[in-house]
C-alpha cells in the first residue's frame, strides 16, 4: 500500500529512540547495581545485550525478515538488559544466556517478533531460569562483597574463586529469600530484616529513571502506580494486623524487583494493557499477585509470574475497557 | 467569559501558518483558461447547461445540479465555452473529470446580479432554495451542499468555524481579519434561515487579529466570539460544537438533532456574497504555502488551473510536489494542471527540505500513543490490527466509522505508521462489500422479475384466450335475448382505475426519499405499488371486456391491461433507479453504509 494520503508531517520519535531512552533510564540504576553489587553487573549486561542481539539476528533471517531494521529498535537490548538486572549478578555465564536466549527466541521471535509478543520476553525467561535453577537463582551474592572485578569474572567464566576467597560472599540470598525461609523456620521476623540498605539505594535508581520516562511520556502513571497499590492493598492491612509475622510495606516496596517492575516491566506496552482502565486493572493485578506469591508462594519473588499471569489477560482487559467513543454511551460498542 | 469544554486527544504540531498569513489576501490575475470541474460538492458531478461555443456571463449558471448532494456550478468569468470534456480533477483518485473549459474575454461581464435583498422578509426554505442555486457549498474542505445544512430550525445555537487548526493554512485567518463585517453579514442571513437563538464564533487563540477584528464586526450582531484553546483538530465541526456547547454528537448524528448547527467562515461569507449581492459561488481564497519564495493568500477563480496558482508564490526549485488542503488531511495533487475546486483551501507545495518522507514504519509496540491523540476515543492501534488483518467486522466493531481521519494516530505514532491509510483502506474495503451486496440483491430481484413476469405473461394469454371464448358464448346469447343490462359508463371507469393505478405507480417514483431509507425498502414498495397498478389494471380490463360483451362497438380503451401491467413496471424500474440513486446518496453522506 503506497501512503497518498497519510499525513504529510509527522513527530520525530521512533521506537528506536523510545528504546534508547528505556535504556537511559535505567542507566541510574545501573550504576547503582554496580556500586553496591561490582562490575559482573556490567558483565551480565555485556553477555545478555550479545546473545541477544545474535539470537535476534538468527530468528529474523530464519523468519525472512529485514535484520537490520528490526536490530535497529533496540527492543532486544532492552529485554537483554532487564534480565541481566533480574538474574543474580553473580550467576554463571551460562544463566543469563539460557535466559536471553530463551526470551527472545521463545517469548518474543516465535510469537512474531516485536509487538506480537503476547507475553513479556524478559519475564518469560526469568520465570524458565527460576522455575529449572532454583538453587543458583537464589544465590544473589552479599552487597559487602569482598571479590575484586577479576574475581568476579572468573567466577561468573569459570565457576571457580581465587584463593582464599570466602564462597559466602557469592551463595548468600536474597533478603526475600532470607526472610521466608527464616519465617518457615520459625524465627523472629526483627532478626531476618536486611542488614544492608544496598537494595533499597538500588530500587531508588529504579524510581528516579521511572519518574524520567514518565516525564517523557514513554510511560503512563496507571500501570506503575496500580501496581504499588496492589502491593500495598496486601501488604499493608497484614502487617497492621501482625506486624511480627509480614514484612513491612516498605520492605515489600524497596526489595525484591518491585520497583524495577513498576518502572520498566509492568510497563512493557506490548504485552500490558493499552486502554488507561486496562492498565489500571493489569497494574493492581500484578501488585496483588506479586504478593501472594512472595508471601504465600514457593518463590523467592513473584514479579515475573505476576506479570505473565496478568499478560493473559491483556486481550479481555483491552477488549472490555474502551473508553466510549465520542458521543456514544459508555458500555455500547 | 463563557466556560469552554475540551474533546478528548488532540496534538499540537508546528503551527507554520505566519509564512502565509502576514500579507494581505492578493487577487489573483484572470487565467486566460478555466477547468470548472462539474464535481463541486460531495454528490453526483452537475449536469452542463452550455453547449461547446456558447458564450457565457460571469455568473451565469453552466451547469445545474444532479441530485441532493451535487451542487450548481457557474461561469467564473465570461468567455467561451471551449470544450466540455474529462479533465485532470483534483482528488486522489487521479481519475479524470468531467469539465467545462472556459477561454475568458478579459471582459468580466456579469450576468445581471439578483441578490435577496428582503431576505429577512424570506422563509428559511426560500433562503435554502436560493442558496442551492448559487451553487454554495462548505468551504471548510469538505463541499457540503450548505442548502441541505439549512433544513431544520429554528435551533438553539449556531456555530461558525473559524478554528483553522490545521499547520499552513491561513485563507480563514485573513479572510476574518481583512472582510469581518462581511461575515458577519453573512452570518446574520444564515441565523436568519435557522432562526437560530445565539451565534457563537469558534476561532483559535493563534489568531489574535482575527479575533479582535470578529469581535468588533460581531458586536453590532449581538454574535460570541469565543478564543478556543489551540489545539488540532479543534477545527473539526463536531470538536468545535464540543468546544463551544459541551455537547459530543456522535457519527452518524446530525448536529441539528442537538440543536446546533455549524458553518465555516467563508462559508457563510459566500453566503452573505450570495444573498446580499447576487454573487454565486465562483471563486474562492487559496494558501499558497509551504516550499515556496512567497507565500500567500489569493483570491482565485473556481477553475483556475492549479500551476498558475503556484507559480504566484514561487515554488522552491527542489519542490517534489504539492498537496491540496492541510499536511494532515490534505493529499497529493496528481495533476497539477486540475482546475480549482471549491474544495481547494490550500496548495502545500513539499521539498524534501521541509517535509522529509517518513522513515520506513516499523511494528506497532502498542504504546497507545495514538489513543491518547484520538480526538474521538478510539483505539488506533486496535483499528490497525483489524484493518492489516482484514478483520473488517471487528473493524466496525471498534467503531471504525467514527474516525474522522484527522491523521492525529498517524503525526504521533513512533513506528511511523501511514496509520489512515490503513483505516481508508478499511472503510472503501467495508463500502465495497456492500456495493457487492447490493448489487447480488439486485441481480436477485431482477431475475424473480424475470420469472414472475414469464409466469404473469403466460397467465394473461391463458385469460384472453378464456375471455375470447367467454366473448363468443354472450355474442351468441345477445343475439337470442334483447339488449342486456348495459353499463355505459363503465369503460370510463375502467380508464379512471387505470390513471389511479398509474398515478400511484408514478408517486412511489417521483420523490426522493427524505429519510435513510435503504434502496432495497424503495425498490420492494415500488414493486408491490407496480402490482397493486397491474391488478388494478387487469380488472379494469376485465371490467371492460364483461361490459362490452353488451355493446357491439366498443369504444378502445386508452390503455390496454397489458399496456398498464408495462408502465407499471417501467413506473417501478424507474422508482428502483431513482431509490437506488437516493440510496447512493445517501451513502455518500453519511460516509457509512446502510447496515
Amino acid at each position: 500500500m503506497t501512503a497518498i494520503h497519510s499525513t504529510h508531517i509527522a513527530k520525530p520519535a521512533t521506537v528506536s529512540t523510545v528504546m534508547l531512552k528505556v535504556l537511559a533510564a535505567l542507566l541510574p540504576g545501573i550504576a547503582l547495581s554496580v556500586y553496591c553489587h561490582g562490575v559482573g553487573v556490567l558483565l551480565q549486561l555485556l553477555l545478555a545485550s550479545l546473545t541477544a542481539l545474535a539470537a535476534e539476528a538468527a530468528m529474523l533471517r530464519l523468519r525472512g525478515v529485514a535484520v537490520l531494521p528490526a536490530l535497529k529498535d533496540l527492543s532486544a537490548i532492552v529485554t537483554a538488559w532487564l534480565l541481566a538486572l533480574s538474574l543474580p549478578p553473580l550467576g554463571g555465564w551460562w544463566m543469563i544466556v539460557v535466559a536471553t536466549l530463551f526470551a527472545i527466541i521463545v517469548a518474543k521471535q516465535l510469537y512474531g517478533g516485536l509487538g506480537n509478543n503476547p507475553f513479556n520476553p524478559a519475564m518469560a525467561g526469568f520465570a524458565l531460569m527460576v522455575v529449572s535453577f532454583p538453587a543458583q537463582m537464589a544465590q544473589w551474592g552479599s552487597p559487602q562483597l569482598p571479590l575484586d572485578a577479576a574475581a568476579q569474572w572468573q567466577w561468573i567464566f569459570l565457576h571457580t574463586l581465587p584463593a582464599g576467597s570466602v564462597p559466602d560472599a557469592i551463595s548468600s540470598a536474597t533478603p526475600l529469600d532470607v526472610l521466608k525461609t527464616g519465617l518457615r523456620q520459625g524465627q523472629a521476623l526483627a532478626g531476618l530484616l536486611p542488614q544492608s540498605s544496598a537494595q533499597g539505594l538500588i530500587a531508588l535508581g529504579w524510581l528516579a529513571g521511572g519518574l524520567w520516562l514518565w516525564r517523557q511520556k514513554l510511560i503512563p502513571w496507571q500501570t506503575p502506580l496500580a501496581m504499588l497499590a496492589g502491593l500495598l492493598a496486601l501488604a499493608l492491612p497484614l502487617w497492621l494486623w501482625q506486624p511480627a509475622q509480614y514484612a513491612s510495606p516498605l520492605l515489600h516496596l524497596l526489595q525484591g524487583g518491585t520497583l524495577l517492575a513498576a518502572a520498566f516491566i509492568v510497563t512493557d506496552p506490548v504485552s500490558g494493557a493499552s486502554t488507561p482502565r486496562g492498565r489500571l486493572i493489569f497494574g493492581f493485578g500484578v501488585g496483588l499477585l506479586t504478593y501472594v506469591i512472595r508471601v504465600f508462594g514457593n518463590f523467592p519473588d513473584g514479579i515475573a509470574f505476576a506479570v505473565l499471569l496478568m499478560n493473559m489477560t491483556v486481550p479481555l482487559l483491552d477488549q472490555y475497557t474502551r473508553p466510549a467513543v465520542f458521543g456514544h454511551r459508555k458500555g455500547r460498542s | 467569559m463563557m466556560p469552554l469544554f475540551d474533546f478528548p486527544g488532540g496534538i499540537h504540531p508546528p503551527e507554520n501558518k505566519a509564512q502565509s498569513s502576514a500579507t494581505p489576501i492578493r487577487q489573483a490575475p484572470l487565467p486566460p483558461q478555466l477547468h470548472v470541474a462539474l464535481r463541486q460538492g460531495m454528490g453526483n458531478a452537475a449536469r452542463p447547461c452550455v453547449a461547446v461555443g456558447d458564450r457565457v456571463a460571469k455568473g451565469q449558471l453552466i451547469a445545474s445540479a444532479d441530485g441532493r448532494l451535487s451542487a450548481a456550478v457557474h461561469a467564473p468569468t465570461s468567455g467561451v465555452v471551449t470544450a466540455i470534456a474529462p479533465q485532470p480533477f483534483a482528488h486522489p483518485s487521479g481519475l479524470p473529470e468531467l469539465a467545462i473549459t472556459l477561454d475568458s474575454d478579459g471582459e468580466e461581464r456579469w450576468i445581471e446580479r439578483q441578490p435577496l435583498h428582503d431576505w429577512p422578509q424570506r422563509s428559511g426554505a426560500e433562503i435554502r432554495d436560493f442558496l442551492a442555486q448559487m451553487g454554495i457549498v462548505g468551504l471548510g474542505g469538505a463541499v457540503f451542499p450548505s442548502h441541505l445544512k439549512l433544513g431544520v430550525s429554528p435551533l438553539e445555537t449556531l456555530v461558525i468555524n473559524g478554528a483553522e487548526c490545521e499547520p499552513y493554512i491561513s485563507c480563514d485567518d485573513r479572510l476574518m481579519r481583512e472582510r469581518a463585517d462581511a461575515i458577519c453579514d453573512g452570518i446574520a442571513v444564515t441565523r436568519h434561515a435557522l432562526q437560530a437563538r445565539q451565534v457563537l464564533i469558534g476561532i483559535e487563540d493563534n489568531k489574535p487579529q482575527a479575533i479582535a477584528a470578529m469581535q468588533a464586526a460581531a458586536a453590532a450582531h449581538g454574535f460570541g466570539v469565543v478564543a478556543v484553546p489551540t489545539k488540532y483538530p479543534s477545527g473539526g465541526a463536531k470538536q468545535l460544537i464540543r468546544i463551544l456547547t459541551g455537547k459530543a454528537i456522535p457519527h452518524g448524528v446530525r448536529a441539528t438533532e442537538h440543536g446546533v448547527q455549524c458553518f465555516n467562515v467563508a462559508t457563510v461569507y459566500a453566503i452573505g456574497r450570495a444573498v446580499l449581492h447576487g454573487e454565486p459561488l465562483i471563486s474562492r481564497i487559496v494558501t499558497l504555502t509551504g516550499a515556496v519564495e512567497a507565500a500567500a493568500n489569493v483570491e482565485a477563480l473556481i477553475g483556475t488551473p492549479l500551476d498558475q496558482l503556484l507559480a504566484l508564490a514561487r515554488p522552491h526549485r527542489d519542490s517534489h510536489e504539492v498537496v491540496m488542503g492541510g499536511p494532515l488531511m490534505g493529499f497529493t495533487l496528481p495533476d497539477l494542471a486540475a482546475g480549482l475546486t471549491k474544495a481547494g483551501n490550500c496548495l502545500l507545495v513539499k521539498s524534501p527540505a521541509l517535509f522529509p518522507p517518513r522513515p520506513q514504519a516499523q511494528a506497532c509496540i502498542r504504546c497507545g500513543d495514538c489513543a491518547s491523540a484520538c480526538p474521538v476515543s478510539l483505539q488506533p492501534m486496535d483499528l490497525f490490527w483489524f484493518a492489516k488483518a482484514k478483520n473488517f467486522d471487528k473493524a466496525q466493531q471498534w467503531q471504525l466509522f467514527d474516525c474522522i481521519e484527522c491523521g492525529a494516530c498517524s503525526y504521533v505514532c513512533p513506528s511511523q505508521i501511514p496509520l489512515v491509510d490503513y483505516y481508508r483502506f478499511a472503510k472503501s474495503e467495508i463500502w465495497a462489500a456492500e456495493r457487492d451486496k447490493n448489487a447480488a440483491n439486485l441481480a436477485r430481484q431482477r431475475h424473480e422479475f424475470r420469472q414472475f413476469r414469464l409466469q404473469r405473461d403466460k397467465a394473461e394469454k391463458a385469460q384472453r384466450l378464456a375471455d375470447k371464448a367467454a366473448q363468443a358464448a354472450a355474442r351468441q346469447a345477445a343475439s337470442h335475448s334483447a339488449a342486456a343490462n348495459v353499463v355505459p359508463a363503465d369503460p370510463k371507469q375502467a380508464a379512471i382505475a387505470a390513471a389511479m393505478a398509474r398515478a400511484a405507480a408514478q408517486r412511489e417514483a417521483a420523490p426522493l426519499p427524505e429519510q435513510h431509507s435503504s434502496g432495497l425498502n424503495d425498490a420492494k414498495q415500488a414493486a408491490i405499488a407496480a402490482a397493486m397498478a397491474r391488478a388494478a389494471a387487469r380488472k379494469a380490463a376485465a371490467d371492460q371486456a364483461k361490459a362490452a360483451s353488451g355493446q357491439p362497438p366498443a369504444p378502445p380503451p386508452t390503455s390496454s391491461g397489458l399496456d398498464d401491467a408495462k408502465q407499471a413496471a417501467i413506473a417501478a424500474a424507474m422508482a428502483r433507479a431513482a431509490a437506488r440513486k437516493a440510496a447512493a446518496d445517501d451513502a455518500r453522506a453519511n460516509q457509512q453504509p446502510d447496515p
